[in-house]
């Protein structure tokens, strides 16, 4: 079965999943929002105006979601909130995608011992408080978007490779890659030209799943103020400034919070959507 | 049985010693020193602090240094706080966040398995739909976003809780925190349980029982509970984790003096030794929880032993 007919098979499938549907159009729309959003708003998500400190929404002065308590606008700002949570989200994921991908190929298609060994320091590595390692790794370095993605993906790929690694020991097993054998593919070539392309809808369906374990991570870091640093945000980061807002200005904490918890949940139901599509079992009742 | 008990606590053994590997190096690997912050100070006194705290020495020299402090609970003084050592300012911030975690954990096994046979036993009502539902916003939305959506309900709006820590409001300044710590709690152990009571409500002895008569109540209490509930032991390190990285967000909300805020104000001052400190506390307690699991996992079911 090849990639393109893989995700022809994935596409007819989707078409009939109406929770696919709905959950993926409501993330498609909240990604090009908060693409377009902010270059249609006459506000920049930096200036500060100490006159129009918590302004509460309003669509007459161009200020759909109000402002801070700086006076910035709150949707530029949501908006740059929710670019940045998708893009540590979706590199993370690639980050931990590619690790996880590699090894876990490796690992199965070269089997015995070596398969045993790299397994088992996946073992010794999950065991790990990784969270609070991620913490630490933030307290020691300079704080950067960059080391986000690095942090986020050392936690992601664990899972990744142990899924993958289950695959790569079925697909070995079949002709093509004895025929690739036989004529002479070396095993890195047949890691990467025949292996890898096999797992393609796995791993699809897998990294919808981590991407919302990615988005917890950072928004975790930023609301502990960790992560994302001034004047840069992210939702995590807003929903800790509307924490301290709050009893004045209600829509400082409601809105970033509402928009971070939509995202998780249609990324959730987009993972478990896929999953059962993917489920050669569930599909059958 | 003796035999299974000592390979785990063998097993967890590297994973411990390899956490305080990692986190010190990270530590140490950090550029500039814990005193960089400050002003500039004559080179002889730089020396002279570095020598005091044994910076000056080789790294593995001062690894060694510290597991052998670590073994004797010392986890050296703190950076900021100059007149407390680690274990100090630890010892006393560990009792209420303990309280915090272990009333949040009962609270989130009783509602969760309650929450989840009576969706698994009313599977495919509305009322199952409701509680599922519930549960995947509860598995889905963070806990620093709940905990602020219940200050404000419970405490802007309905003025009928607390929303910080002050002492003059007594026990009910717990409940908020407990239940923001409990709910992902719930939502997860509610999944599990109502996935393995359906599995097991359709297994063959359920309807031997039913043939012979007896009640939906007698067969859930005295056939159906126990495989139902042992696969919920597997999660319970998963659950210990939440509600440890819980209590970090929990206590930064409500201004609770625990362990977690403790972590949390050191970190933003970049003060090591209590953040080593902390991480190496927490990873400790997550590995021996999982230990505890394993062992006690052992023991109600004899076919984990065989492996």
């Amino acid at each position: 079965m090849s990639t393109l007919v893989a995700l022809q098979q994935l596409g007819s499938q989707v078409r009939r999943s109406r929770v696919v549907l709905v959950s993926g159009g409501i993330l498609l729309a909240i990604g090009v929002i908060a693409l377009l959003g902010p270059l249609l708003s006459p506000h920049s998500y930096l200036d500060t105006d100490l006159d129009r400190r918590l302004l509460a929404p309003a669509f007459a002065a161009a200020r759909l979601f109000g402002t801070d308590d700086l006076g910035r606008d709150l949707f530029v700002r949501t908006m740059m909130g929710v670019q940045v949570t998708l893009l540590v989200a979706v590199v993370a994921s690639i980050v931990s995608l590619v690790i996880g991908v590699l090894y876990g190929a490796i690992a199965g298609f070269v089997g015995g011992r070596v398969d045993a060994l790299m397994m088992r320091a996946v073992d010794v590595l999950y065991a790990l408080p990784f969270i609070f390692l991620v913490i630490l790794l933030m307290v020691a370095f300079e704080r950067s978007l960059f080391l986000i993605f690095v942090a986020i993906g050392a936690i992601n790929w664990l899972d990744m490779a142990r899924i993958v690694r289950g695959q790569t020991l079925s697909i070995k097993e079949r002709e093509f890659v004895d025929a690739a054998r036989l004529i002479g593919v070396s095993p890195i070539g047949i890691i990467f030209r025949h292996i890898t392309p096999n797992l393609f809808g796995v791993v699809v369906v897998y990294m919808t799943l981590t991407i919302p374990q990615a988005i917890l991570v950072e928004s975790f870091l930023s609301f502990l103020g960790l992560g994302i640093q001034e004047p840069q945000t992210s939702l995590g980061a807003l929903v800790n400034g509307g924490v301290s807002q709050m009893e004045q200005a209600t829509w400082v904490l409601l809105i970033p919070a509402g928009l971070l918890a939509i995202i998780l949940l249609c990324f959730n139901f987009l993972g478990d959507g896929l999953r059962d599509l993917a489920d050669p079992r569930k599909q059958a009742t | 049985m003796l035999r299974y008990a000592s390979m785990r606590v063998l097993g967890a053994i590297p994973t411990l010693l390899l956490v305080i590997v990692i986190a010190f190096i990270m530590v140490r690997a950090a550029p500039g020193g814990p005193f960089d912050a400050e002003r500039v100070l004559p080179p002889e006194i730089e020396r002279n602090i570095a020598h005091a705290y044994h910076l000056d020495e080789p790294l593995p020299r001062q690894l060694l240094r510290y597991i052998s402090g670590l073994l004797d609970g010392d986890l050296g003084p703190s950076y900021r706080y100059r007149d407390y050592t680690v274990s100090e300012l630890i010892g006393s911030a560990l009792p209420l966040s303990f309280r915090l975690g272990l009333i949040a954990m009962s609270l989130a096994l009783v509602l969760g398995v309650g929450t989840g046979l009576v969706a698994a036993l009313r599977k495919n009502t509305v009322l199952d739909r409701l509680l599922t539902g519930i549960a995947m916003l509860g598995i889905s939305v963070p806990i620093f976003v709940i905990a602020p959506l219940l200050v404000l309900g419970f405490a802007v709006y309905l003025n009928w809780l607390p929303a910080g820590w002050s002492s003059s409001s007594g026990i009910s300044r717990y409940l908020l925190p407990v239940f923001a710590l409990a709910l992902p709690q719930i939502a997860f152990i509610a999944r599990i349980t109502r996935g393995e009571m359906i599995g097991v409500m359709a297994s063959d002895f359920v309807r031997t029982g039913r043939a012979q008569g007896l009640g939906t109540w007698s067969i859930v209490r005295y056939h159906a509970l126990k495989p139902a509930l042992l696969p919920l032991l597997s999660y319970m390190g998963p659950a210990m984790v939440g509600i440890l990285t819980g209590s970090v967000v929990v206590e930064q909300i409500f201004g609770i003096p625990g362990l977690g805020q403790l972590f949390v104000r050191a970190a933003l001052n970049r003060d090591y030794t209590v953040v080593l400190g902390s991480v190496i506390l927490y990873a400790v307690l997550i590995i021996l929880f999982n230990l505890l699991v394993d062992i006690l996992y052992g023991l109600l079911d004899p076919r984990i032993r065989r492996r």
